[in-house]
């Protein structure tokens, strides 16, 4: 196993993505927690796309990539918590429209300009490759804030994902909470878009928490475990994509699903028991 | 102490108007008891007092009072059928109002939660999941939460839905004892009458047009709607 790794890690960009993966792998698992059990996982998924266009856009106009989509990623993920709350059925009907329309404009302005080329690509199935050093520095410096900032507010966090209206009866500030939620959210989806890809990016945020759930009772433990099994997901489908040649962000998934089918069976068992 | 102040309040969803124009003052130590028929506005006018609804017209003023010192039972809370949560987090949560930014809890925000959960005799529960407890412990967990957020003023929105007979004579002796031993007001939906007669200070009969009003309990029993309701005529 070690020799695997030191094996691997003789490749710098494998070491910047390794680094750059668990961290966002670890801060989209416990944004997810909440997200998941407040049923907004249709949010991951409309900012990635929103985001890819967003990148896309910005390569093709030749704009600096990140700085033109965390500004639209934060408007979006205001635009999209207000949508949801407004309304449970048209709400996710909105947030569909808005992921799908932006992902044409993105998809238009690349064709009209570029053409859909390699950096394109890689920000549409991801690629490790294309991690640099500046992107593995803004990794780990945004999912420090994204941690330092859950830890802070873990308890509310809990509070308002529980029962929101208990919440606002004692005086939280829900839509702050909701709000930063969203927006920490965008981020880390603009982070880990480059290596995972924008199409299987909400995946990492979905799947750790959903999986936890199957087993877990607490709502530390699924957080603790989320951020574990993403985590080691992550790191296991980078040597699996290292040694059979399969795209990374798509083999992490497929890591992920297996490890969904696993917990859910544990979790059938145990009923059972 | 007045503690919470409405004037001329109107409340309702968009056009519809569910409570109109009423007043009322809370002082600390009253025990408001809101009764009446399914669907005429009782928990409606609990959100409004809460400040979770904000009133079509009029205005809902706290006085002697912040956000953070109010109790809140709600009526049903809109959870996921598998929401992964222990007893004892959710309890605990209830502490949260008066935590500032760094929101961790204390060893008196432990304490305190404790103390609820063995008042409410849940204590043997605290680290069961929420989501496999009877219908009548998920209401004593919830209880127990509003208990830890309550410092000046406990809101109930039919606390005994739903406890076996023990439980819910028990819960009432509580809240009373609450009420006269720590000067706490309690605003309570019930449709329990006795218990209403017997420990509320005033009642508010909740009715299509308009809510009445009745300064002490024996004014509601001696009014017609008092009657009706009492007797089931
Ligand atoms: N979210 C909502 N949107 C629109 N109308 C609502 C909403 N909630 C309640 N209503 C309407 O307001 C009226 C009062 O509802 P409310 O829940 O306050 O009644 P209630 O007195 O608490 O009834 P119950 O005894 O069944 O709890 C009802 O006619 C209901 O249809
Ligand atoms: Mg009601």
């Amino acid at each position: 196993m070690f020799d695997i790794i030191d094996n691997i890690l003789q490749y710098p960009f494998i070491t910047r993505a390794l680094i750059v993966g668990v961290f966002v792998s670890f801060c989209a698992a416990l944004l997810g927690v909440s997200l998941v059990l407040k049923r907004y996982s249709m949010i991951g998924d409309g900012l990635s796309h929103v985001g890819f266009s967003a990148l896309s856009i910005a390569v093709a106009m030749n704009w600096a990539p990140i700085i033109i989509s965390i500004p639209v990623i934060i408007l979006t993920a205001i635009l999209l918590l207000h949508f949801s709350e407004k309304n449970k059925i048209s709400g996710d009907a909105a947030i569909a429209l808005i992921s799908t329309s932006s992902l044409a404009l993105g998809i238009i302005a690349v064709s009209i300009t570029s053409g859909i080329n390699v950096d394109v690509f890689n920000y549409m199935f991801g690629s490790i490759l294309a991690i640099s050093q500046s992107d593995l520095i803004l990794s780990i410096v945004i999912s420090t804030i994204v941690l330092i900032l859950f830890i802070i507010s873990y308890n509310k966090i809990f509070a308002i994902t529980f029962d929101e209206n208990f919440a606002l009866a004692i005086g939280i500030n829900v839509k702050f909470y909701k709000m930063l939620l969203a927006i920490l959210t965008g981020i880390m989806i603009v982070v880990g878009m480059k290596i995972m890809g924008a199409l299987l990016m909400s995946s990492l945020i979905i799947f750790p928490t959903l999986s936890s759930t199957r087993v877990c009772k607490q709502f530390k433990s699924v957080a603790i475990n989320s951020a574990i099994i993403s985590i080691m997901s992550f790191i296991i489908g980078l040597i699996f994509s290292y040694f059979c040649s399969t795209p990374t962000g798509a083999t992490v998934v497929v890591v992920d699903l297996l490890i969904f089918i696993i917990y859910s069976l544990i979790g059938v068992f145990k009923q059972k028991v | 102490m007045t503690l919470i102040k409405c004037n001329n309040v109107t409340l309702g969803y968009s056009s519809n108007v569910i409570v109109k124009d009423f007043s009322l003052t809370l002082s600390s130590g009253d025990y408001l008891c809101i009764l009446g028929e399914n669907g005429s506005g009782k928990s409606t006018l609990l959100k409004g007092l809460l400040g979770l609804k904000s009133p079509l017209k009029g205005n809902i003023s706290f006085v002697g009072l912040k956000q953070n010192e109010i109790g809140y039972l709600p009526q049903r809370i809109n959870i996921q059928k598998d929401f992964p949560a222990s007893v004892y987090e959710i309890v605990l949560s209830g502490c949260l109002g008066c935590l500032g930014v760094l929101s961790f809890y204390g060893k008196q925000q432990k304490k305190i939660a404790l103390e609820n959960m063995e008042l409410l005799g849940i204590r043997n529960l605290q680290n069961k999941s929420f989501r496999e407890l009877s219908g009548g412990q998920q209401q004593r967990v919830l209880l127990a939460r509003a208990l830890c957020a309550t410092k000046k003023i406990l809101i109930l929105d039919e606390p005994c839905a739903g406890l076996d007979p023990i439980v819910a004579k028990n819960l009432y002796k509580i809240i009373k004892k609450i009420n006269t031993d720590k000067n706490i007001a309690i605003i309570m939906v019930s449709h329990d009458i006795g218990s209403a007669i017997s420990d509320s200070n005033m009642i508010i009969h909740m009715q299509e047009d308009k809510p009445m009003f009745f300064k002490t309990p024996q004014e509601y029993c001696e009014s017609l709607i008092g009657k009706r309701f009492l007797g089931g005529i």
